[in-house]
């Protein structure tokens, strides 16, 4: 396709073969966009908005979604919101335009709080123990290294159902069902495999002599590693961090299947946001904007260390 | 089972050393102890959280144990599971739809992602911005994600019911693409490809990118053309990547679940019942737990075993 050449770069593609690249490249991009673009839109269409026939690509903005979103609200008739004092904030209007009151928060804010303290407990822990254990592994000689790291990363491999059946037991032997704290513990094991792997990368890349200048200048090893190599390790452990974050808070199999209440996290609880008559679609759409957006931007930090975490440190640019 | 107990005695090795090496003086500390201590941790927690509760389901699977009456008395069944399942013609139905899934969400991502990554390779301007807008579906929960496609896919108002229906002129309500038993398996294929063809060009990119411009420079100047170019450089050099993003995206969808559970959850009927929604109905919602954990056995093994022959021929092709 490269069909021209000139004499100074004979493997540059031509200026044509790139117009025709990037097209196909941006329609590709804008194609697979429009599902995310939909949902983005559905949370600021009304009820009926959402399901009308044929689907409306333009729409009058509301924010009912996000008001459903965050509220309980009950069926009353209209001769009972006439005689309640007239509503001041502008959610408590739209809501009784639709013959509706109030009735209370709804649980997505604690719902959200869960996913929040899960991904960032569990992120704090494998991080803490993945750079210990990298570290260990990039830099001494240990017995059986290769099987060790294997074996850690094995404990990927498994259907997450089929750790589900054990664990479910075992949480409810020990009072950690519905728990944050046995979510928490749960993901830094699943986590930890890929903290270590990707660390141990990392770790790789950051000469040894620095450490050993160090250690001839009468530090101790462990001193060498908190002064001199794990400053030096920042962005890797920032990386490693995002990816152990993003796989915690997008996390489902184990959710739904160890917590139902207190402990329960978004992925589980969006699905099961119903309004009268089946899924109130809005509210759905609110609450999955609203939980991608903080992915969207780890995504847009994260560009240039994508392809080593979701590789595990085998790929690396 | 030997493998697991050496490994145990590692772990016992390594947490016997931990108090005697914190009781001295941290500059004394010598290098191995300061290896074992670090590694310890990680080692105790999986032991803890996945190689325990693994043992303990290749126990469970041997016997009549129910997790809803936790008090009943468990009795050996010895290998009657595991026969049960090898025979049961649900199980082989269960492990023909993974199949379908597997394989064709592994070839479409594949070709895709490899088309997309040459594209990308052209460095076009911009090519960085529309990258990174590629890799946005990837990075995203696959079960807040599969749960808006459900929407997506509603016959009549459904967005892709509509394009369909605006591309070939066919009536938007006269098919479902989650309802339909000719239909639903390649509706969950298509949101998988959609959500995963990016990881693959990635890959697949990075793979491009190795491959150095001086061998394209003397394939030119020995008047290679450019489809013998692809041949004999490109496709060969990039194969031990594409490998590497099949055996990723191969163990993974073998285990899917979040997605398929919240677009059919197994229907219409079994249509979609990959193995991993087999385990779930028959773990979680008929309790039968040491049915459960053969199968979840069973899977395990046939991943580990599938993953490390595939593993030997990446090697032998990266050697080549």
């Amino acid at each position: 396709m490269t069909g021209k050449s000139t004499a100074h770069s004979i493997v540059e593609p031509s200026a044509l073969s790139k117009g025709i690249a990037g097209t196909l490249v941006i329609v590709y991009a804008l194609v697979t966009l429009v599902p995310l673009l939909w949902i983005v839109a559905t949370g600021f269409k009304t009820p009926d908005d959402s399901i009308a026939y044929p689907p409306k690509l333009m729409f009058e903005p509301s924010l009912e979604g996000y008001v459903n979103l965050f509220t309980i609200r009950t069926r009353q008739t209209p001769d009972f919101i006439a005689s309640l004092p007239p509503a001041t904030a502008w959610y408590d209007k739209l809501v009784r335009s639709r013959n509706m009151v109030i009735a209370g928060p709804s649980k997505v804010v604690p719902r959200f709080l869960n996913s929040l303290i899960i991904a960032f407990g569990s992120t704090f822990l494998a991080v803490f123990l993945g750079t210990l254990s990298a570290y260990a592994f990039s830099r001494f000689k240990i017995p059986l290294a290769d099987d060790l790291l294997f074996f850690i990363l094995s404990t990927r491999m498994m259907p997450p159902i089929a750790v589900a059946i054990p664990i479910y037991l075992m949480y409810r032997e020990l009072g950690l069902s519905d728990t944050r704290l046995g979510m928490i513990l749960l993901y830094t094991a699943v986590n930890v495999s890929l903290a270590v792997w990707l660390l141990k990368g990392f770790i790789d890349e950051i000469p040894r002599e620095y450490e050993e200048a160090a250690m001839i200048d009468g530090y101790g090893r462990l001193h060498a590693f908190f002064k001199v190599v794990l400053p030096q390790a920042t962005t890797g452990i920032a990386a490693t961090a995002i990816f152990c974050m993003i796989f915690a808070w997008n996390e489902y199999a184990f959710a739904v299947l160890l917590t139902s209440g207190d402990a329960q996290t978004m992925p589980p609880f969006i699905p099961f946001i119903i309004g009268e008559g089946g899924q109130d679609w809005p509210a759905v759409a609110a609450a999955t904007t609203v939980f991608l957006i903080p992915i969207v931007c780890f995504t847009v930090l994260l560009r240039k260390h994508l392809l080593r975490g979701i590789t595990f440190g085998a790929v690396r640019k | 089972m030997s493998e697991s107990s050496a490994k145990a005695t590692i772990a016992e090795r390594m947490a016997g050393s931990t108090p005697t090496v914190l009781a001295r003086r941290m500059r004394t500390i010598s290098d191995r102890s300061v290896a074992w201590l670090f590694i310890a941790p990680t080692i105790l927690l999986l032991l803890a959280i996945n190689i325990f509760p693994l043992i303990w389901t290749i126990y469970l699977s041997f016997t009549n144990y129910k997790a809803n009456r936790p008090n009943a008395k468990i009795l050996g069944v010895g290998t009657t599971y595991y026969s049960d399942i090898l025979s049961d013609p649900d199980i082989w139905y269960s492990m023909q739809a993974t199949a379908h899934f597997v394989f064709w969400t592994v070839v479409l991502e594949t070709v895709i992602g490899f088309g997309l990554a040459h594209l990308i390779n052209r460095k076009f301007r911009g090519h960085g911005l529309w990258t990174t807008v590629i890799l946005l579906p990837m990075m995203l929960s696959p079960a807040v994600v599969g749960n808006f496609w459900k929407f997506l896919f509603e016959p009549q108002i459904g967005l892709v019911n509509n394009a369909v229906s605006f591309l070939t002129g066919i009536d938007p309500s006269s098919f479902q693409m989650l309802g339909e038993v000719r239909l639903a398996p390649w509706a969950i294929v298509i949101v998988d490809v959609w959500m995963w063809t990016p990881y693959v060009m990635l890959i697949c990119l990075a793979g491009l990118r190795s491959i150095p411009a001086y061998i394209y420079e003397a394939a030119e100047v020995d008047r290679a053309s450019p489809l013998r170019q692809f041949w004999s450089i490109t496709l060969p050099m990039t194969l031990p990547f594409i490998m590497l993003a099949v055996l990723f995206r191969g163990i993974e969808n073998f285990k899917m679940f979040d997605l398929i559970n919240l677009l059919t959850s197994g229907g219409p009927g079994s249509t979609t019942e990959v193995a991993s929604i087999t385990l779930k109905r028959a773990a979680f919602e008929s309790w039968r737990t040491g049915y459960s954990s053969a199968f979840a056995i069973i899977l395990f093994v046939t991943v580990f075993g599938l993953a490390n022959i595939y593993v030997k021929a990446l090697n032998r092709v990266k050697q080549r």
